[in-house]
């Protein structure tokens, strides 16, 4: 059902982004660039233990210091705001305790809110925080997610039985058979550290609530205002109408703003007991403590492979850290399925089995960031396939190649339950391999490596889940809205405005829908005005996540412009005393079939708006047309890809420089093809940190965090980043008017996986290898015996 | 992530800051580059009654060259001594380890004397002064005090400074001839302080090492001389030397043990010896 | 900041090409008084512990970190912003590339990135792109992957030398 595009279109240009022209000028609003007139400032009081009970034994010395307004403790919210607890039915049995905005006589992670300070600047709350008299008594922490399990191990919520919040186990096909007629069986252990997404801007919250209208104006950094604007309204008892959420400029999202945390909501309840606009904007030590980490789990996992060399059956089993709580709304255990699900997923197999448990810990809770648990599944699938490509003597990709699925066999459910439809791995594979250029770079490497440098060429085979329809959280009883809706309308001087539930947060979605407008209604680009990211201003929808914007956003976007067109022709053929069919509208122009102009759009917008007296009778044009998406077929849309990763290991140091890397996705129809390769490349340097520096670390014996800096916690900056070469085949997507899926978290699905299959092929020639991220200097050099 | 309050005075004489040093002393905090002292305010870590910010007092950044001494004013900025041709000239060492020192706007700002003072035991200035042989000059109300910076360094932030003192500037002998300077790291990303740092100051003859001058950085809490390795390698050469190598009191750390500081310390110095 | 507690200072500077004065909290940096004091906002704050190099300025021709200098401190001296630097053109064609090579995403980092790329085509008007990576390993992007970003850069140097 794609819609056939204009060969001179507007989608599929490469246009730079209008709105960065604001940027680069140092113009953007971030949540921090606003104020509100008797806004009071927010600091709060921090759980510095893993485990804690406490009571707040003097709060008078704070509360008098002169510049405080109001020191405010769990019960002072309680008559502004609820508690909740994160439940899905897709979870059933999943232990999380009730959460609330500010801890109560006990503390589970370190960070934990759990007093607020109000007052006339943030460094005089900060002040009056070490005035706050607090009894801490400091509990046994459970924070490594192994030992968290053991029937001795400290409680990390009191009254539960242990500390398994859930378990599962799933698949499909007969395991044990293919196990057993198996030529090869591989296994190994991967371990893989929490690490955080670290958007440059901090999460924060301006709330201004109106006492007398009994409403809340709240301006957040988040993806997506309106799921806020739904659990605002349900904590603070107010109905949605009476909840606007703002979300101006993004300083990045990465899946960290995505999630109701306790700050906000506490913000908002305190605005509204103090009755004034309340600002706390998180700094960056409260940001590593508290911001959602992410990806936290030991994976077992096997793979049983025929003599021919084809893989049978994964049998895998996860230990998940989840924190101290499943994070609200989502649940952090989709992290840990979106994993297993994606094991296996590029390829062919017979049998699959999954066992996860999910564990409970004194840490910040996990949750949903960037490809959401794909890296994981990637990676140790790509392990496993790299073992057996090397057990049976032959070339990586040659493994890899005979294993892809290949399109002929689509549609098809996998024994891990992931639907396979539209997918190109044939195609990727090739145009891979003429991007490699495999025989010379194979050169360059033999090259490298008779200098006795340490070298290794990596690859992942990729499938990304995108694009969540209803099936996703509809089913678990959550509510997060799958579909997007788009407003289109025509103003007197011929210009359009859009309003769109998509939000903007770098991605440059904004930009994508403002070319498929222009396709679809006839109008430049250059016309079209785009609001995004305010609740009172644009409609409902589903904001920044799952690489959704294109694939559902984009179809709202199309949806609607073509309402509006046909609204146009109609009003215009009526005026031209034409029928609509036999005119067109290009650039802004009424035009016949042979293309001449007819009619400006300004002038038949100013006639219809100024002039009505004008039309003739019956003719009542409507000029705001609406779509709204929502996806019948297909729970995701897959995309697929390969990625190829140049490394090389200093085997004295233990350090790896990523030398080169390389993409090839298929994302279906790319609206703006410019921003899709910079999502990619973004995304891959996003894996490579993940692969190679960033880890949450935390003590073993007091579980204190010891990355609580950006001097401990190390991101990939510009002179450790590779030049990234970036590929596409286009499989639009059958089931949409546009074809697009998504793009904006391939890089980061599949580059850790890549990294690591890149460092252990240079390690092989040393009879070493890796299976811990990230890879650091003293994984390698233990790796390589040097170090104990 | 806001300071705590603190005064704040800006001398604009030397006899005015070390008389509020006299005062002051141990209150007191000295702010000139200010790159490592404002984090530390910023965190709440350091919590000084008094900054006294001595970027207004002149003379105290000047580099010169004079009957082979390298005088190096203590506020001399990083980037101004790494491009400064006469230190390039007299002790390139310096130049060498100053490509390592954070990135191009801490530099712009940040101080030697600051480097020295602060003593980070992964700094890499104070390795090099105690390498360099140079010379501390410190003052108070009291006068003028010149301390060998092997003697400075005494442990993780802690120098033979006096709270009611001031460090002038670095006098370093320069290099003579048939002697070579070398200065390498070890670190997870460029800027980072140094899992490991090596500055070493060779002569040879032919192929033949006949003294050297080694100290390392990011191993133990203070530089020092290593003068087992530098015997070693003068009598029995580059791998005994690398094997004499010593860090009693190299530091634990999560991430990196002390034989891991230990090992990256024997990999540079191999690798220096091999060039 | 502006409890009548607080301890300030007055302050005489070139902000921006413009001589002002002010008073200022004696514990306010450099970065939080542009934005909320003067509302410049185009600096932005990242990490207040001189890790990340969102809040660059230039102060007396020199990119600094606006979040480990005090307001108090810039007394006497020139300071740019982005702003500043975007009215006087002299960074425009960095501007011009970023803008159009997509070297820049959720742009929170862009201000103090262009500012440190300007500083080093001021002294190497043709840095190779091991050169750019240096010049900017100080400045963290979280979005872009660092690529485009040096694409840029050699882009305008390249404007800039014809």
């Amino acid at each position: 059902m794609n819609e056939t595009l204009p060969d001179d279109g507007w989608i599929g240009r490469s246009l730079p982004r209008a709105a960065t022209r604001r940027l680069v000028e140092g113009r953007g609003r971030y949540l921090d660039d606003h104020a509100a007139k008797g806004e009071l400032h927010a600091a709060f009081l921090r759980s510095p233990f893993p485990h804690a009970a406490f009571r707040i034994s003097d709060r008078e010395a704070a509360r008098t210091l002169p510049g405080v307004r109001a020191v405010l403790t769990a019960e002072d919210l309680v008559p502004a705001c609820r508690s909740w607890r994160t439940q899905s039915l897709a979870f059933a049995g999943l232990v999380s305790p009730v959460q609330g905005p500010l801890a109560r006589e006990r503390a589970v992670y370190q960070g934990e809110p759990v007093a607020l300070v109000l007052a006339a600047s943030r460094a005089i709350a900060e002040d009056a925080l070490e005035l706050i008299g607090i009894d801490w008594d400091e509990l046994p922490a459970a924070t490594d997610p192994v030992a968290a399990l053991e029937p001795d191990a400290p409680a990390v919520h009191q009254g539960l039985p242990s500390n398994l919040a859930w378990r599962t186990e799933f698949g499909g096909g007969d395991v044990e058979a293919a196990f057993a007629r198996a030529a090869l069986v591989v296994e190994d252990r991967l371990v893989f550290t929490r690490h955080t997404g670290v958007p440059l801007e901090s999460r924060g919250a301006l709330a201004s609530y109106d006492p007398a209208a009994e409403a809340l104006e709240v301006r957040l950094s988040h993806q997506i205002p309106h799921q806020m604007q739904v659990h605002l309204a349900e904590l603070l008892d107010l109905p949605m109408g009476r909840v606007r959420v703002i979300a101006g400029d993004v300083g990045g999202g990465f899946g960290i703003k995505m999630h109701v945390y306790p700050d906000e909501v506490a913000i908002c309840a305190a605005s509204r007991l103090l009755r004034r606009p309340v600002r706390w904007v998180s700094d960056r030590i409260e940001a590593l403590m508290a911001d959602i980490h992410a990806r936290e789990h030991v994976m077992r996992a096997r793979m049983a492979v025929d003599a021919e060399g084809r893989i049978l059956a994964f049998d895998v089993d996860d230990i998940q850290g989840l924190g101290a709580y499943s994070v609200y709304p989502r649940s952090s255990t989709v992290e840990a399925i979106s994993a297993l699900r994606t094991v296996g997923a590029p390829y062919r197999f017979d049998a699959y089995r999954a066992r996860l448990r999910s564990v409970l810990q004194n840490k910040v809770p996990t949750g949903q960031y960037r490809s959401v648990g794909h890296p994981i599944g990637c990676a140790t699938t790509e392990r496993l396939v790299d073992l057996a490509a090397a057990a049976r003597g032959e070339d990586p990709l040659e493994f890899r190649r005979r294993n892809l699925l290949r399109e002929a066999e689509l549609p098809w459910t996998n024994p891990a339950g992931g639907r396979m439809a539209e997918l190109s791995h044939t195609a990727t594979l090739a145009e891979f391999e003429r991007l490699l250029d495999l025989p010379s770079l194979r050169a360059e490497i033999a090259a490298m490596r008779a200098q006795g440098r340490l070298v290794g060429l990596g690859f992942a085979a990729v499938v990304e889940y995108t694009a969540s329809g209803p099936g996703a959280y509809g089913p678990a009883g959550i509510p997060v809205s799958a579909v997007d809706t788009v407003v289109v309308q025509l103003e007197p001087g011929g210009d359009v405005i859009a309003r769109a539930s998509v939000a903007e947060i770098g991605q440059g979605i904004q930009q994508g829908i403002v070319q498929v407008v222009a396709d679809a209604v006839g109008v430049s680009p250059s016309r079209i005005t785009i609001h995004t990211g305010d609740t009172g201003n644009a409609p409902h929808g589903g904001g920044a996540w799952a690489s959704r914007g294109a694939g559902i956003g984009g179809e709202a976007a199309w949806g609607a412009g073509r309402k509006l067109r046909a609204e146009i022709l109609g009003a215009a053929a009526s005026l031209l005393q034409t029928t609509p069919e036999a005119l067109d509208l290009r650039d802004g122009q009424v035009v016949d079939a042979t293309g001449t102009p007819r009619l400006a759009l300004a002038d038949l917008a100013a006639t219809v708006f100024f002039r009505g007296h004008e039309l003739p009778g019956g003719l009542q044009p409507q000029f705001t047309a609406t779509h709204q998406f929502r996806r019948e077929e297909d729970v995701f849309l897959t995309t697929n890809g390969l990625q190829a990763s140049l490394v090389e290991v200093d085997p004295d140091t233990g350090l790896v420089t990523p030398l080169r890397h390389w993409v090839v996705g298929d994302c279906g129809r790319r609206l703006n093809p410019l921003l899709v390769d910079e999502q990619v490349r973004g995304g891959v340097v996003q894996g490579i940190g993940e692969a190679l520096l960033e880890a949450c670390r935390y003590d073993p014996g007091n579980g204190q965090l010891l990355t609580g800096t950006l001097a401990d916690y190390l991101l990939p900056m510009a002179d450790n980043a590779p030049d990234i070469t970036v590929g596409h085949v286009e499989t639009p997507y059958s089931g949409s008017a546009l074809g697009a899926k998504g793009a904006g978290e391939a890089g980061t699905c599949g580059a850790p996986a890549a990294v690591l299959c890149a460092v252990n092929d240079a390690l092989a020639a040393r009879g070493a290898a890796v299976t811990e991220m990230p890879i650091t200097p003293a994984v390698v050099l233990r790796a390589l015996g040097t170090l104990p | 992530m806001k300071p705590a309050r603190f005064d704040y005075a800006r001398p604009e004489t030397l006899d005015a800051a070390l008389a509020a040093l006299a005062e002051h002393g141990p209150e007191a905090a000295v702010l000139a580059g200010g790159q490592s002292l404002m984090p530390m305010l910023n965190l709440r870590m350091a919590r000084p009654g008094l900054l006294l910010d001595i970027n207004r007092i002149p003379g105290l950044d000047g580099i010169s060259l004079e009957a082979g001494l390298l005088v190096i004013g203590a506020r001399a900025r990083h980037a101004d001594v790494l491009a400064s041709p006469l230190v390039r000239q007299a002790a390139p060492m310096l130049t060498e380890a100053l490509h390592h020192v954070a990135h191009p706007a801490i530099r712009n700002r940040g101080t030697i004397g600051g480097s020295i003072s602060l003593a980070d035991p992964a700094a890499e200035m104070p390795a090099c002064m105690v390498a360099l042989g140079a010379t501390l000059v410190a003052a108070s109300a009291r006068g003028e005090r010149r301390i060998a910076a092997e003697a400075f360094f005494r442990g993780v932030y802690a120098t033979a400074l006096e709270p009611d003192e001031l460090l002038l500037r670095a006098e370093i002998p320069a290099i003579a001839s048939g002697w070579t300077h070398g200065f390498s790291e070890v670190s997870r990303r460029h800027g980072d302080y140094a899992m490991a740092g090596l500055a070493l100051a060779l002569r040879r003859e032919g192929a033949r090492v006949t003294k050297a001058r080694i100290a390392l950085c990011g191993i133990e809490p203070a530089p020092r001389r290593q003068h087992a390795a530098e015997a070693a390698l003068v009598e029995s050469g580059a791998e005994a030397a690398c094997v004499a190598l010593s860090a009693p009191d190299a530091m634990e750390g999560a991430e990196v043990t002390a034989a891991h500081r230990l090992h990256l310390a024997r990999v540079l110095l191999r690798r220096a010896l091999a060039n | 900041m502006d409890h009548p507690d607080e301890p300030t200072a007055e302050i005489a500077l070139t902000l921006n090409g413009e001589p002002i004065r002010a008073r200022v909290p004696l514990r306010q940096n450099l970065v939080d008084w542009l934005r909320h004091g003067q509302g410049l906002t185009g600096s932005h704050v990242g990490c207040e512990h001189g890790v990340c190099g969102a809040c660059h300025v230039q102060v007396d021709g020199r990119v600094v970190r606006g979040c480990l200098m005090l307001a108090v401190q810039a007394d006497g001296a020139r300071v740019e912003t982005i702003e500043g630097a975007t009215e006087t053109g002299r960074i425009r064609a960095l501007q011009d590339a970023f803008f159009n090579r997509a070297a820049l995403q959720c742009g929170f980092c862009t201000p103090g990135m262009l500012l440190q790329a300007a500083e080093l085509l001021a002294t190497n008007p043709a840095p190779t792109r091991t050169e750019i990576r240096e010049a900017l390993s100080g400045n963290y992007c979280r979005c872009t992957g660092y690529h485009a970003i040096v694409d840029a850069v050699e882009a305008a140097a390249a404007v800039l030398r014809a």
